[in-house]
């Protein structure tokens, strides 16, 4: 989080809307610790990680469909665990949950 | 001010701070701000919710700890409370400041230890009593220079040393190294490094025992020759060997490779 602070004071300057994308639970062997941040402005430009890459692309698809309102804010996970999480999966096999939110508050 | 912009100056001033977020129940995405001292801004959008967070979160915030609990919706957290109640699971996220290393010792070594230990996040503090040595020019990565001898600087701020900070002692010299492990010893830091051979640190010990430092329970709280047996020679790697042996005690493993154990990996 504290690394995304810089950016997201800049955006938040600009007017930009902002999503926030944090770990709160892994399971197995994950990547990144809860806690690990990402960032999604309106535009879909993207600061900070929550996996080693695995994930990436598709939080920004949800983070923007959430700034969007097609979503409400969520957890979301990502693993081979999760049956609905097949579409995308960590290399390493194990499971992260995500929550993101619009970030207003 | 925002739950965000309270949040961010905190942090920004490393100051310790936990957000609590509803990720699951009524509330979806409602946040709190604590401080140590209580409640600093926000809701859970239940006053005896947020009360009884704010309780556990100052707990969880002291032992830097970051994860999901699980309340009723009036913040009900006993396990009978919470049989056929639905649940509301909130994320609480520990920001504490980052942990500290003292490192003794202004040498080529220190230089490294310095790097490496803030590539890891520490707050780096490095003490010499020589003012030649101990300048911000040779130690630009380190984000305190002292020049100090150790027992003022420990009597001065070794009350903020804890279980996550780690004293590094690399001066060789028993003029300096005594009185760094006796303050270092008062204090209830995790991690004691001091440096030199085998042979050195005998010596050391018998200068301890004159001083009267001869408590088992003391002495084994000294690593000693310092850092994981990596083979390291260069100033880097011995670097890397203190700072693995600091996150391998922390973790309590054996430090071997991954590849020849079956276990989990985290």
């Amino acid at each position: 989080m504290r690394e995304l602070l810089g950016d997201i004071d800049r955006w938040k300057s600009q007017g930009k809307r902002v999503a926030l994308a944090r770990v709160v639970d892994t399971e197995g062997s994950g990547p990144r610790e809860t806690g690990a941040a990402m960032a999604v402005n309106e535009d879909g430009d993207v600061i900070g990680s929550v996996s080693g890459g695995c994930v990436e692309s598709a939080v920004v698809g949800e983070a923007l469909a959430i700034l969007n309102g097609e979503q409400s804010a969520r957890v979301v996970t990502f693993g081979y665990s999760d049956n609905e999480a097949f579409a995308v999966g960590l290399t390493c096999g194990g499971t992260i949950h995500l929550f993101i939110q619009p970030l207003e508050w | 001010m925002t739950v965000y912009t309270t949040l961010a100056t905190r942090i920004r001033a490393n100051q310790p701070v936990a957000l609590a977020t509803v990720i699951d129940g009524p509330h979806v995405g409602l946040t709190l701000l604590m401080s140590p001292e209580g409640i600093l801004g926000g809701t859970l959008g239940d006053a005896e919710l947020d009360r009884v967070v704010a309780r556990d979160a100052v707990g969880e915030l002291e032992a830097g700890r970051t994860g999901i609990r699980h309340y009723g919706p009036q913040g009900e957290s006993t396990p009978e409370d919470l049989v056929d109640t639905p649940t509301v699971r909130v994320f609480v996220e520990s920001f504490s400041p980052p942990p500290r290393m003292w490192i003794f010792g202004a040498v080529d070594f220190t230089a490294a230890l310095a790097k490496v230990a803030k590539v890891l996040g520490y707050h780096v503090t490095v003490c010499d009593a020589r003012e030649v040595f101990a300048t911000r020019r040779r130690f630009p990565m380190a984000d305190d220079v002292i020049v100090s001898w150790p027992t003022p600087l420990f009597e001065k701020e070794g009350q903020v040393l804890g279980p996550r900070d780690a004293v590094c002692i690399l001066t060789h010299d028993p003029k300096f190294d005594v009185p760094a492990i006796q303050g270092a010893l008062r204090t209830p830091v995790g991690y004691i490094g001091v440096m030199g051979s085998r042979k050195t640190h005998a010596k050391r010990l018998e200068r301890l025992t004159e001083v009267g430092i001869t408590d088992p329970s003391d002495l084994a709280r000294l690593l000693s020759p310092i850092g994981l047996d990596l083979g390291a020679r260069t100033p880097e790697e011995t670097a890397i060997a203190i700072c693995a042996e600091i996150i391998a005690r922390r973790t309590g493993r054996l430090a071997t490779s991954l590849s020849a154990t079956n276990g989990p990996i985290h």
